[in-house]
């Protein structure tokens, strides 16, 4: 059986058992959650909750739906953070660290607390990131963000304004497009698609009988 | 670390691994599958589901939990909105800000469309964001879409819609170039290959996968693409009726704001419906790995303007749901732990079957598992099979499942349990609509006009059960279907008069059907609050 604890959300305090993450603790406690309530599963970001332990100083960030309560959590959720997002277009944007200059030059404002480092709800290095994207090396930005689930944790504690989980996401569209490398096969075949080289065989399977369909799925190969 | 009571069963499970590892299960023959589904799977208990009393479907079966919400109340009074003053007027409008409806929204845009997406919650809370393990697509020199072909549709049963699995097939490997090229990173090696693995009942290596983030960094480059675009979003408002215009077709949904509660009127000349799935409808009383807005509202919404649905009584019950710990029960864990190498063993650390079977065939088994044969390993929420994890560091070696699989480490890990050194907790949880709206191959139902359908909501694509890594795809290849199709359709359409005459016309025959209910529905969003007033 669960131990009660006492959390206090929003400053209130409630009794809750210890063994819910504070999204159900919320829930335990009666409301009816339309913010800050998404996935319940750790990968929407929308969960994202600031909370400090009575009697301890530092600020702590967490997904709500990850994080078990403990007594005396002082809770406030953040369903929301004015993230600035550029527009741009995809087709059009230099594969250099320009891009950043141009879109989020705030990033050269950096000054190196590595408070979104230690804000990060996924345990990412934030901080080196941004770093990577200052410099233009998209790869290894995209590589050290790629468990990014944008909560915006990381931009509320920046002293710079950076919008860190979208300069994130911006190296990896970059990475995807135009760094990684081109797929050879996935060319040939879409290719062999439109010419119609498997035109033939598809008409066959829409026109057999079932039980053809049957003996072919049955007896068909699998690769080891 | 876990508790002491489970030791036990771990010890057997490591004695074993080394000879389970180089085991090769079996795999069943039809015929074993056939019965294996009749006794145990969720959809041939026949008491859990009831016919249709009303409607384009009345007679057929569908779950008791989704034919009390289809057959329940408007949530709105038909007389009581004004439909002469919309307050948003477009050439298409999405609802359902998923894979589909941003696929959708983005090739609609494209066509030069005005387009608008309306959404629940927010662009991207949706179960495409949850999508772990990969995305099917025969690209490979060994594969063919036909091969494809033959996959999918076996494994549902031979009753998917040839017409439309062929769409999917066919247009899968372009649907992987689209999204190559607005800068989703797929797994490849470094001349470009995709690397690829096997999910269950395909017979080629065709899953493509971004580490087991797959959906979440298609959804989120899709979303980054919607907002580039300035492709308008409505979010934290539902659509609660589609509105039809005096000929019948459709012409555009009443909007609820989720939070204020104001009514909105939005016209269009074409409506896509992708609103997703139905997990959090929980039936059976099942868990689910689905997101929070996960309620059928688009079978609601379709249902009433008179389209049909097709296969609704056929849901997906993941294999591998998290069993343990009890904070993240019925959470996915992706079937691409299996396709790593890691095996289903029971308490006494046997196999008990080939881990790559179907899902539905794979779901009975563990059923059968912990049922009949009294092989489950017993948790506080029940009961459940081991899912040997460090099988997959044993077999490709140390870091495979950080590099491969990180999700599935942070999700256990937070709970103290290292899945590279101990074996986790499953348990079947609810996870896909196989069925829904009936559509033919441009993505229109086959019988309510200008009313599209994309993704989960539609039916049929899959037949009665869907393959690991077809869902993705087909959010991607119907939801630019449906987006390109209206994109078009809109430029001949012009919209009569506005009514909400069939909300009406369905609350009579409810009436009329004896049926006495005091739900209303779509339903939005599930209750889970503790009723502090008793």
């Amino acid at each position: 059986m669960a131990n009660m604890v006492n959390i206090f959300l929003f400053g209130k305090k409630y009794e809750v058992p210890d063994n819910l993450t504070i999204m159900n603790a919320m829930e335990y406690a009666g409301y009816q959650l339309v913010r800050g309530c998404g996935c319940r599963n750790g990968f929407c970001g929308a969960c994202a909750t600031i909370y400090r332990i009575k009697g301890d100083k530092e600020l702590k960030a967490c997904l709500a739906c990850q994080t078990k309560v403990e007594d005396n959590m002082y809770i406030a959720t953040l369903p929301f953070f004015p993230l600035v997002k550029q527009v741009y277009d995809i087709n059009k944007v230099p594969v250099t660290e320009t891009v950043m200059m141009q879109l989020y030059p705030e990033i050269y404002a950096c000054i190196g607390c590595n408070a979104c480092t230690k804000a990060c709800t996924q345990e990412l290095n934030v901080m080196q990131y941004i770093a990577y994207a200052q410099r233009g090396d998209f790869e290894k930005c995209a590589e050290e963000s790629f468990d990014c689930v944008m909560c915006g944790v990381c931009s509320s504690r920046c002293p710079a304004g950076i919008s860190h989980p979208q300069v994130a996401m911006l190296a990896r569209r970059i990475n995807g497009k135009y760094l990684a490398p081109d797929c050879g096969h996935l060319n040939d075949r879409v290719r062999e698609i439109k010419d119609g080289t498997f035109n033939e065989l598809i008409e066959a399977l829409m026109q057999k009988p079932i039980d053809e369909m049957k003996e072919l799925y049955n007896t068909r190969e699998i690769e080891k | 670390m876990y508790s002491e009571k489970f030791q036990k069963s771990i010890a057997l499970v490591e004695a074993a691994r080394a000879k389970n590892i180089a085991l090769e299960p079996a795999r069943m023959t039809a015929q074993q599958k056939t019965d294996l589904l009749a006794e145990y799977h969720p959809d041939y208990k026949q008491d859990e589901f009831e016919l249709l009393a009303i409607g384009p479907n009345k007679g057929d079966k569908v779950p008791k939990e989704l034919a009390a919400t289809l057959q329940a109340h408007s949530r709105i009074c038909p007389n009581c909105v004004d439909l002469e003053n919309p307050d948003y007027d477009v050439d298409v409008l999405v609802i359902g800000g998923g894979g589909a409806g941003s696929s959708a929204a983005i090739e609609a845009h494209e066509a030069g469309a005005n387009v608008m997406i309306v959404t629940k919650l927010r662009i991207g809370d949706a179960n495409t964001m949850m999508a772990e393990g990969g995305i099917q697509a025969a690209d490979k020199p060994n594969d063919s879409p036909a091969i494809h072909f033959v996959d999918a549709f076996g494994g549902g049963h031979f009753a998917a819609k040839r017409e439309l699995l062929q769409k999917l097939v066919c247009d899968a490997p372009e649907a992987i170039k689209w999204l190559s090229e607005l800068g989703v990173e797929f797994d490849k090696t470094e001349d470009g290959t995709m690397v690829t693995t096997h999910g269950g009942g395909t017979s080629r290596k065709r899953m493509h996968a971004a580490k087991d983030y797959s959906g979440a960094e298609i959804m989120r480059t899709l979303r980054d693409e919607v907002l580039n675009r300035n492709i308008p979003v409505v979010d934290f408002t539902s659509a609660i009726e589609l509105i039809l215009d005096e000929n019948g077709n459709a012409a555009g949904a009443v909007l609820l704001n989720m939070e204020t509660k104001e009514l909105l009127v939005a016209k269009a000349k074409t409506v896509i419906i992708a609103t997703g799935g139905a997990g959090r409808m929980h039936y059976q009383g099942f868990p689910t790995s689905n997101h929070y807005g996960a309620t059928a509202d688009g079978l609601v919404l379709g249902y009433r303007a008179g389209a049909k649905l097709l296969y609704a009584e056929t849901l997906q019950y993941h294999p591998t749901g998290a069993a343990y710990p009890e904070q993240i029960f019925g959470a996915l864990v992706t079937e691409k732990v299996r396709s790593l190498g890691a095996k289903l063993v029971n308490v006494n650390g046997e196999v008990f079957m080939h881990p790559l079977e179907t899902r539905d065939v794979s779901a009975a088994s563990i059923i059968r598992e912990c049922s009949t044969r009294g092989n489950g390993v017993e948790t506080d929420q029940g009961l459940a099979v081991w899912l040997d994890t460090p099988m997959i560091e044993a077999i490709g070696g140390e870091g495979t499942i950080e590099k491969r699989i990180p999700a599935m480490m942070r999700m256990f890990g937070k709970y103290g349990i290292d899945i590279r050194k101990e074996p986790i907790l499953v348990y079947p949880t609810l996870h896909y609509q196989n069925g829904g709206l009936d559509i033919t191959p441009d993505g229109m139902t086959t019988n309510v006009k200008n009313l599209f359908v994309a993704g989960e909501a539609v039916g049929g694509i899959h037949g009665k059960n869907r393959l690991m890594g077809n869902s993705l795809l087909d959010i991607i290849v119907f939801g630019r279907i449906a987006g390109k199709s209206a994109g078009a359709v809109c430029k001949n359409v012009t919209v009569g008069k506005l009514t909400l005459d069939h909300v009406a016309k369905f609350e009579k025959e409810i009436a009329d059907a004896g049926i006495v209910t005091d739900a209303v529905s779509p339903k939005l969003l599930p209750d889970y609050t503790r009723k502090v007033n008793g």
